[in-house]
């Protein structure tokens, strides 16, 4: 188990609930004031770069279909067909159903599979079938799995039951990593989703994920900051170091330079990789595109140039 | 109120501009002026200051500063000065509003532009205070009532069924281009000789002005005429700086260059445009806007669809 032992565990409640208070406003000031940083130039392809390669280009919808998914898969691996020094994409995010597919378009680009399990995305569905479902996900051929928390038993406070559910997913999940969805916008406050990463943290996440993208709250800079802020002070106490991925609502060039900004500034460089740090987004790749475009052109893109998905 | 001492100093052309804050950044006004202004007895009648009009960009339907804080000053009035980034949110802009307006109905459209005239009558005395004569309002208002009636029609004379020799219903029916950028001319009729035929066909434009009070005027009817926000988008500045990029812009459709008054620089953008395959409209020599516009302008900026369908048996 990858579970650092320590005193941490034995009473997870008192250990949670005597993590320090988020200040609100000051992590509120904190973003915004980073995030009027200006990135210019060299820096900026330097920058859509990156993002690019760190997007989880993703589609959960009840509407996916094998031939949606085949065509997103060609996009993951080249998302600019006009100009192969575009780097592929960090995965792609599928529903279990979709990921045998998404596994043979994919095969041997390098690019990896993850897809969403658990009950996604409401998490209300007895353990068993959770770990069933993720057990199939990784059985098709997912190298990182979704997972979201119950956030029903978090916020009834009962820590041990999301707490073990974690550790249990992470078992089914064999070799491959795993991204436990906070679903921060259902957590209502810093404190709760102070507490939430550190849960996930102390129960083997690899990758600690804001949201599933399907409520109306999802990534923010200043949630970010705090979940940063948690993987920092957690590698600082255990060693171990756990990505972090904000997913929902990034869809701009501008947005997701924010938070590369937000990263150097919390976490360190270290955190700026693909391994490290991932963008669950869909239209996002496509305004990166046309900034990429722009700048490799010297004129401005327009949609009309890419692929609608 | 010892105004000698500043107006000398401020190149105003109104009296009233030696106590207003636009004139306190001309160089030169600030210095000996400011102390007599103070030292006035506090027993005298407050000065009211005159609230003077910044002419901001009108993008989206709103009047945003230009991204870049810049102005500059036209005949003592400070005018924001356009950046390329300017252009670019205008092109989202003008993009974002126009499948809604190409899908209104021409009736509709007819209305909407209808309106504008009407709004142009009642801030006629405005426009004569820039400077426009009598007879150019005239004109201008009689040209958006003219295209307005042209909203439902130009479909049926520009399009209709087409005789073929086979089974099949053949019709072909216009569509507009798309985004328009226009180098407008100077006047309030060239200007409104240029945006009409744009978006009666249902286009959306991105409109870089001269003569800024009277266009941003104009953006003030426009805003106040039903005119829903991002079709017409006007920007002020100096165009060898936005023109280029408009040209060059993937996500623009078309560029219509009558405003261009240097020949060279009219080439340079239509060059810079043939990357993209835009229609460019550039007409040779001087237009006459009094005259009978007739439907060229609106041709223009249509593209035609023609359907095959087959005849049933």
């Amino acid at each position: 188990m990858t579970v650092t032992a320590s005193a941490e565990l034995s009473d997870l409640r008192s250990f949670l609930h005597g993590l320090p208070g988020v200040d609100k406003v000051g992590v509120e000031a904190r973003a915004a004031a980073l995030a009027t940083r200006s990135i210019k130039a060299d820096s900026k392809a330097a920058a859509i770069d990156l993002a690019i390669r760190m997007v989880d280009l993703t589609t959960l919808e009840g509407a996916d279909t094998p031939g949606k998914v085949r065509a997103l898969c060609a996009k993951a691996i080249r998302p600019d067909p006009a100009d192969p020094a575009c780097p592929p994409v960090a995965a792609i995010c599928v529903y279990p159903a979709m990921a045998p597919i998404a596994a043979a378009a994919l095969a041997g680009s390098g690019v990896h599979l993850a897809s969403v399990a658990t009950a996604f995305p409401s998490g209300q569905a007895p353990l068993e079938v959770k770990l069933a479902d993720t057990r199939d996900a990784v059985a098709a051929g997912a190298d990182e799995i979704d997972m979201v928390i119950s956030r029903g038993a978090f916020l009834a406070g009962d820590y041990r039951r999301v707490f073990d559910e974690i550790v249990a997913v992470k078992q089914a999940c064999g070799d491959a990593h795993l991204k436990v969805i906070l679903e921060t916008g259902e957590l209502a406050t810093y404190d709760n989703i102070r507490r939430a990463s550190w849960l996930a943290m102390l129960a083997g996440a690899d990758f600690i994920k804001t949201s599933t993208g399907k409520v109306s709250v999802n990534a923010t800079l200043p949630i970010t900051l705090v979940m940063l802020e948690a993987v920092r002070d957690f590698r600082e106490r255990h060693g171990r170091i756990i990505g972090v991925k904000p997913a929902g609502g990034i869809k701009t060039t501008k947005d997701a330079i924010k938070y590369l900004v937000l990263i150097n500034e919390t976490v360190g460089d270290e955190w700026l990789h693909p391994d490290r740090f991932r963008f669950g987004a869909s239209s996002l790749l496509n305004d990166l595109l046309m900034q990429r475009t722009k700048l490799t052109t010297g004129h401005y893109a327009g949609p009309d140039y890419f692929t609608l998905d | 109120m010892p105004k000698s001492a500043k107006s000398s100093a401020a190149p105003a052309t109104t009296p009233s501009a030696a106590v207003t804050p636009g004139a306190a950044t001309t160089p030169g006004a600030a210095s000996p002026a400011a102390a007599p202004v103070t030292a006035a007895p506090l027993t005298a009648a407050p000065v009211r200051l005159a609230v003077r009009k910044t002419y901001k960009l009108y993008i989206g339907g709103k009047f945003p500063r230009s991204e870049s804080g810049r102005t500059f000053v036209v005949d003592g009035d400070n005018v924001a000065l356009a950046s390329r980034k300017d252009a670019r949110d205008a092109v989202l802009a003008a993009r974002a509003a126009q499948s809604k307006w190409a899908g209104a109905t021409a009736y509709n459209r007819g209305q909407v532009l209808y309106r504008i005239a009407e709004m142009i009558e009642a801030r006629r005395a405005e426009f004569v205070a820039l400077g426009v004569p009598d007879a150019e309002v005239d004109a201008t208002i009689d040209r958006w009532v003219w295209y307005a009636g042209w909203s439902d029609k130009i479909a049926q004379v520009t399009g209709g069924a087409n005789p073929v020799a086979g089974p099949y219903l053949n019709i072909s029916a216009p569509e507009p281009t798309g985004v328009v950028g226009i180098v407008a001319p100077a006047s309030l009729l060239g200007l409104v000789s240029v945006i009409a035929p744009a978006i009666v066909t249902g286009n959306t434009v991105v409109v870089l002005a001269d003569a800024p009070q009277i266009a941003i005027t104009l953006a003030e009817v426009l805003a106040t005429s039903d005119v829903p926000g991002g079709v017409v988008n006007l920007l002020t500045g100096r165009h060898p700086e936005t023109a280029p990029w408009l040209a060059s812009h993937d996500d623009v459709n078309a560029l219509d260059l009558t405003g261009v008054t240097d020949p060279e620089l009219a080439v340079e953008w239509e060059r810079a445009a043939a990357g993209t395959l835009k229609r460019v409209i550039r007409p040779s020599g001087a237009t006459d806007f009094t005259a009978d516009p007739g439907l060229r302008p609106m041709t223009a900026l249509l593209e035609t669809k023609t359907v095959w369908h087959p005849k049933g048996y």
